[in-house]
């Protein structure tokens, strides 16, 4: 049984459902009732009932891609930013396909501080130092020599990529590369760098509205629209 | 003990024209500091209180970190100019410290801190103006700060104060009533689940006053919470304004 609305609005405590419901996301069980964790919208499934969270820092899961900021350069690997309450650290093994010899190359040479790297989460470990355990052996990985990266609250991914990655596609519309990492950072990289601001842009209305309805429809006018009058300028 | 200048209680109404069970107004605010992960301000009556909450982040230094779930640090803090007649040195006091911590532990039953091992929770908490209620104020303007935040909580925390005035229970002490009234009692209510987080009392109470006072307490905290919602509901409904128009 539910005791909650699609669309509504929900606040830390709030009864969502009884035990026997199928409930997802932020919530807890309290006396055979769950009760939502978080300021959240609830939306209805088909397999049940999902509290969407509206602010909330990146948890980093198994096979999640990030973008990561290096950070330190240590003795065998290097430590990453990816936006979370943990560091990363992302091993040499991980990090190249050939045996190198530490002894006589610098890590620097494959990846300095400063360094932006799109990186997929290998392990989750809590008890290590590094609980974040990340690679570069996967496709669509590795170091980022050009474009933007975009950052926005990580519970707002879910809505840059939209409904079976409905969003997502109508960014592609415009021609650019996107790599939307889990943790709330997204590379963008256009042929023409005003498209690349245009993009910045659109990607911050979609995380300042999020949860206003129709969302998608407004950001496809946008583009259109923008389209047209770049058309119109180039004539 | 020293004699109010006013009387505090007269023909059933205290010195500021309220009823015993009346709380002062109560204003609420979520998101106002914009470097923040998340922010409140909240004022009783003159008592404002603004809470900002930082993390969780990485826990610094770093042998303070726990593994198995995160730490919380709580500030409170009484601006210089925040009080009626000598200014209060910036320089956090005995109580002040004495607070953070109280405040401190009312609000962990309420933060799921498993859920951020080895990391660290900052709640700062300055009044801006005290007129007596700066903790329960405080407390509930953190408890707003940190599900601002997105932090796992299990409810909300509700602070109210209830004091003894001439032996009559009142609700939502001022600093007049909180310096010349007979007891205090600060209290946490969590309104959802119906549990108390913090509870503090000083003054000589009997059991039935302080029976009565519990409730009373109860009573202003279901009020300050819908009115805590609404300021929750009010940051997300204003931006769908800007989209629709009113």
């Amino acid at each position: 049984m539910y005791f909650v609305t699609p669309r509504q609005l929900i606040f830390p405590g709030d009864v969502v459902a009884t035990a026997d419901s199928k409930v997802e996301g932020p919530v807890y069980l309290d006396n055979g009732r769950y009760r939502s964790l978080v300021v959240g919208l609830v939306e209805f499934r088909d397999d049940g009932v999902v509290i969407v969270p509206l602010e909330g820092v990146y948890k980093p899961k198994k096979g999640d891609l990030v973008v990561g900021y290096v950070t330190d350069v240590l003795a065998t690997g290097w430590e990453v930013d990816v936006k979370s309450f943990m560091p990363a650290y992302l091993p040499v093994g991980e990090a190249l396909h050939k045996h190198v010899d530490l002894e006589t190359t610098p890590l620097t040479t494959f990846l300095n501080i400063g360094d932006v790297v799109v990186a997929k989460v290998k392990d989750v470990d809590l008890t290590d130092e590094y609980p974040i355990i990340l690679t570069l052996k996967e496709d669509r990985v590795g170091k980022v020599e050009s474009g933007t990266v975009v950052e926005i609250a990580p519970v707002k991914v879910p809505r840059v990529i939209g409904k079976k990655g409905s969003m997502l596609n109508t960014l592609m519309e415009l021609g650019c590369d996107i790599v939307v990492g889990q943790n709330g950072r997204i590379w963008i990289r256009c042929k023409d760098a005003h498209d690349e601001v245009f993009l910045a842009s659109i990607i911050r209305k979609i995380e300042a509205e999020s949860h206003v309805m129709g969302l998608t429809d407004r950001v496809k006018a946008e583009i259109e629209n923008y389209k047209r009058t770049k058309q119109q300028a180039a004539v | 003990m020293k004699k109010s200048p006013v009387p505090l209680l007269q023909n059933g109404l205290r010195a500021d024209g309220r009823a015993p069970d009346q709380m002062r107004e109560v204003n609420i605010a979520v998101g106002v500091v914009s470097n923040a992960d998340g922010s409140a301000v909240v004022s009783y009556g003159l008592t404002t209180a603004v809470a900002a909450v930082y993390g969780p982040r990485e826990a610094h230094p770093r042998h303070l970190a726990l593994p198995d779930r995160g730490i919380m640090r709580v500030r409170y803090h009484m601006a210089p100019f925040s009080t009626k007649d000598e200014r209060k040195s910036p320089t956090p006091s005995r109580r002040e410290i004495e607070i953070s911590k109280v405040l401190r532990e009312a609000l962990e039953p309420a933060v799921v801190l498993e859920q951020y091992p080895r990391s660290r929770i900052d709640v700062f908490i300055e009044i801006l103006q005290a007129d007596g209620s700066t903790r329960v104020a405080s407390l509930t303007a953190a408890s707003l700060a940190l599900a601002d935040a997105g932090i796992y909580m299990r409810d909300l925390v509700i602070g109210v104060s209830v004091g003894l005035v001439e032996n009559t229970v009142v609700l939502d002490l001022n600093g007049l009533e909180d310096q010349y009234g007979e007891g205090d009692l600060p209290v946490g209510y969590m309104p959802n689940l119906r549990r108390f987080t913090l509870l503090q009392l000083d003054g000589a109470w009997t059991r039935e006053k302080f029976l009565e006072a519990v409730g009373l307490a109860v009573k202003g905290a279901e009020y300050v919470y819908q009115k805590a919602r609404d300021a929750l509901k009010n940051k997300y409904m204003s931006i769908a304004e800007e989209i629709y128009g009113r």
